[in-house]
């Protein structure tokens, strides 16, 4: 056992297979699949239960040692990475799903329950819902997403996923075991409920303002059948319309753009692809119509500006449609056969789709990398969340080099477009820092203070 | 020996995990069964692809015995390469054999059970330490004669079927179906060789090539052609990793001949519900999902149910590349074998069918340590088969 004190304390606690302090687990935790890190680790700990996590927590509080909570630490930008150095909480071991209420549509886990096996487990158990499903490979955790407020499958209609909260329950920095929504008055975790919405001091903080270790979270319909069609579009200046007219339609589940620009080989046209689905094939056939007729009225006033597609590539019927999907977005990570790429995922309003795109391409040009673009709409437009994407060799230090100069302007860039870098890295959380209202910059630190006054939450995330 | 140089594509791997999943995501676990065991990032093949990247290619850290520890978990169940989106996956294992063979040739720190391993099956020709003079006691008494010129089948029955208790079940009944079947057989007894499949798994390349040149060249002195394995793992080693001349069968592809051609009649009953646990090495490793589920088809009373992980996404018993012998990733209650029969008492069956002596012991143990002894009882296909012959 060594004498160590914190080590041993933590395998009192998780037991001895579940903690280290040995160096291949400290580096594995060092570092993620994006250009962050490596990144200093002291202890690696996976706790099984809701009381383990509070003693770790009271452990680093009388030790002062930090504590980054990591789920599948697929940000690509290092947030389930310490800042300072201290524990890593792998939470991949709470693995329960512990209830899925059909008529109520919730499903409550803990943190370490996966997108993929949570996804498998409701189309077995309850096939007639679905939960919005991000497109991040499916060892990402449920709990990790939200934490971020990610986007899954359902934004367009649903919004981001933490708004598909009901409730939480959460170990609070000092150790206090807490319940949000209606969960912190029943036992029934259906609602936010008409309380102060406690949940929201843990979504969008990277895990700095207390441990989740249960989540009750919204699931929705899920019709009988699934169709896409798309637009390529010409000219970007089109988008923002097409967009807005293809989601007036009130008809779509999914709506996703893609553009590229790889090597000498020019500008992609936008590719649009809408996912629509029904419960019978009539359904179907009439949807498709409506979104036919809408590139016929966009080729009217722009002339072969916009094609329709139908039916669309393998490529899109497998990542959209197939059970599982063999393709992922995971896969332009091996582009360049190099197995990296980082994103820069901006909320924007969709008007500035064209700019974005054209920012894209010339930092991209600029720092010698390969771009793509990767669109979710979130909402009826209510906002996008427009990907820049640099994909790198990690084999070359100079082109991770390359995407990570690329990753700073970019991040300017957004915050110039009124936009906000998504998960930002602490290097992006700073940007935003210095550019946010001073008050809001303040109430932020005021909560950390209040919640963690022992600063032992993964310290250095959103500071200046 | 490995096709691709490793060094050359390590680098390609993203760590985003599908290769932890089965292929379909399966709700009941994690399908890697090291990372279901140990559950740390390291333990995982991304993770070793990562590690072995930092230790060996870039020097970011240094080889150590737990790393090797980490190495040797794995038990090259194939599962990686089956979920890996990515064009190299299909090179992970190979990959984690190359590794093994370098870090042994340049003399890195070993787990002491592998150099054990190694050890044996160089002094005694099996896994055990047990004596050479041994290997055929599990025959006694059951007539079945050594192999001679003109026989039409070497029954090969392996290291675990030979020695080790519980095994020694299956190559039993096995020999006892065959004989009932009059099929042409003969067994090497005592002479018989380990068939070096593990040890090439564990990257001991030179010790493989003198298990295989041995048993070549008494396979060609006996006059073998043809080859009926009890074992998927000595069937793999045949099959993919030996010259070729000898025609190779796992034995529940002899039964489903047998009894598709009529020769082994079956009349009797087995009235139970099975499961069938797909074993590693005929399963993802040789693609042969059919003729187990076959012979268990066509004996009356039987019900075959399937567990949600089979075919290409069945969950490996964590037995595989030695991990029976080393105990390295099969320890605990964790342990992937744990798991798997737990999955299989979920699917109301009480006998759960295997068809190799490895994934028997191991299950076999794992149904006691889980309690589960009353419920539900592992078998070899072979016993079921003998079993339904004589009721
Ligand atoms: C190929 C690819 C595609 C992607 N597609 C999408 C997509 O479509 N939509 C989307 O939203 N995202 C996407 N992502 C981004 C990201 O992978 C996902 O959002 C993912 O769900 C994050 O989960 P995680 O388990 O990896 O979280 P982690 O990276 O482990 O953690 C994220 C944050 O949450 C904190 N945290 C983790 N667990 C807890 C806990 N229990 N309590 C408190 N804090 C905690 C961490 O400290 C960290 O700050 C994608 C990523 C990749 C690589």
């Amino acid at each position: 056992m060594g004498n160590d004190s914190v080590y041993n304390a933590l395998v009192e606690i998780v037991g001895e297979d579940y903690a280290s302090n040995q160096p291949e687990e400290l580096y594995m935790y060092s570092v993620d699949s994006g250009t962050e890190g490596p990144r200093k680790v002291d202890y690696v700990a996976m706790p099984k239960t809701t009381e383990q996590v509070r003693d770790i927590l009271l452990l680093a509080n009388e030790h002062r040692v930090p504590i980054t909570p990591m789920g599948a630490n697929l940000t690509l930008n290092g947030l389930g990475l310490p800042v300072n150095g201290g524990i890593v909480l792998d939470m991949k071991r709470m693995d329960r799903i512990i209830e899925l209420n059909k008529l109520s549509r919730y499903v409550v886990v803990e943190p370490g329950v996966t997108q993929g096996r949570l996804g498998t487990y409701i189309e077995k158990n309850c096939p007639e819902l679905e939960h919005s499903r991000p497109e991040a490979p499916p060892m990402a955790t449920v709990v990790g997403n939200i934490v971020i407020r990610g986007h899954g499958f359902l934004a367009v209609k649903y919004g981001n996923n933490a708004s598909q909260i009901n409730g939480m329950e959460v170990v609070l920095p000092t150790g206090e075991i807490c319940k949000t929504g209606s969960f912190s008055v029943s036992q029934l975790p259906f609602s936010k409920g008409p309380l102060p919405d406690l949940s929201a001091l843990f979504c969008g903080w990277n895990g700095t303002t207390g441990v989740i270790t249960k989540l009750s979270l919204k699931l929705f319909p899920k019709r009988k059948t699934m169709d896409i069609v798309g637009y390529a579009v010409h000219d970007v200046e089109l988008v923002p319309d097409l967009l807005w007219r293809i989601t007036q339609t009130d008809m779509v589940d999914n709506l996703f753009v893609v553009g590229f620009v790889f090597g000498d080989s020019g500008e992609s046209p936008q590719y649009v692809t809408v996912c629509f689905t029904g419960d019978i094939d009539e359904e179907l056939e009439h949807k498709k119509a409506v979104f036919q007729k809408i590139a016929e009225e966009f080729d009217r006033a722009a002339p072969g500006k916009v094609e329709f597609l139908y039916p669309v590539t393998e490529m899109l019927t497998s990542r959209f449609i197939e059970k599982p999907p063999y393709v992922s977005p995971a896969l332009a990570a091996d582009f360049e056969h190099g197995g990296g790429y980082r994103y820069c995922g901006a909320i924007l309003t969709v008007d500035k789709m064209p700019q974005a795109w054209r920012t894209g391409i010339e930092l991209a040009r600029k720092h010698g990398t390969n771009f793509l673009s990767g669109t979710q709409i979130m909402g009826y437009c209510h906002s996008v969340n427009f990907c820049f994407v640099y994909p790198f060799n990690r084999a070359d230090e100079e082109s991770m080099e390359r995407v990570r100069r690329a990753m700073r302007d970019t991040n300017e860039a957004v915050l110039a477009m009124d936009g906000i870098p998504w998960k930002a890295e602490v290097e992006a959380q700073k940007l935003i820092s210095r550019k946010m209202d001073p008050n809001s910059y303040n109430l932020i630190q005021r909560i950390k203070e209040t919640l963690d006054p022992n600063g032992i939450m993964n310290p250095g995330n959103w500071s200046k | 020996m490995a096709d691709v140089d490793y060094k050359e594509i390590i680098h390609r791997c993203f760590r985003c995990g599908f290769c932890k999943l089965s292929y379909d995501y399966s709700s009941v676990g994690f399908n890697c069964p090291m990372y279901h065991r140990f559950r740390l990032e390291t333990y995982s093949p991304s993770g070793l692809n990562w590690l072995i990247r930092a230790a060996l290619i870039k020097n970011d850290i240094e080889w150590t015995e737990h790393l090797s520890e980490i190495l040797y978990s794995c038990s090259t169940c194939g599962n990686c390469v089956e979920t890996c989106r990515f064009e190299f996956g299909e090179h992970l294992v190979n990959n984690f054999i190359a590794v093994r063979e370098e870090i042994l040739e340049t003399q890195r720190p070993v787990p002491k059970m592998i150099r054990k391993f190694f050890e044996n099956v160089y002094l005694y020709g099996n896994a055990y330490r047990e004596p050479r003079e041994a290997r055929g006691n599990w025959a006694q008494g059951l007539g079945i004669k050594e192999f001679e010129q003109g026989d039409e089948y070497l029954f090969y029955v392996g290291c675990v079927g030979s020695y080790d208790t519980c095994s020694q079940r299956a190559a039993k009944s096995l020999g006892k179906v065959m004989q009932k079947a009059s099929v042409s057989f003969g067994i090497l007894g005592e002479k018989e060789e380990c068939d070096g499949n593990e040890v090439r798994l564990l990257g001991e390349q030179g010790l493989f090539e003198h298990q295989r040149d041995k048993n070549v060249e008494l396979f060609r002195e006996a006059g073998v052609k043809k080859i009926v394995t009890l074992s998927p793992h000595s069937y793999n080693a045949f099959k993919n990793h030996y010259a070729g001349e000898f025609e190779v069968f796992h034995y529940t592809q002899l039964l489903r001949d047998l009894i598709e051609s009529g020769t082994l009649a079956i009349s009797g009953k087995f009235e139970a519900t099975v499961t069938y646990h797909d074993p590693c090495f005929l399963g993802r490793h040789n693609l042969e999902y059919d003729a187990p589920r076959e012979v268990l088809n066509t004996i009356g009373g039987l019900n075959l149910v399937e567990m949600e992980r089979n075919r290409k996404n069945a969950f490996c018993c964590g037995g595989g590349s030695a991990n029976f012998y080393t105990g390295i990733s099969a320890k605990g209650k964790d342990q992937a074998s744990n798991a798997r029969v737990r999955e299989a008492y979920e699917t109301g069956a009480t006998i759960l069918a295997v068809a190799c002596p490895v994934c028997l012991l191991m299950l076999e143990d794992a149904v006691k340590t889980e309690g589960l002894d009353e419920q539900i009882q592992v078998k070899d296909i072979s016993e079921i088969m003998m079993e339904s012959l004589t009721n």
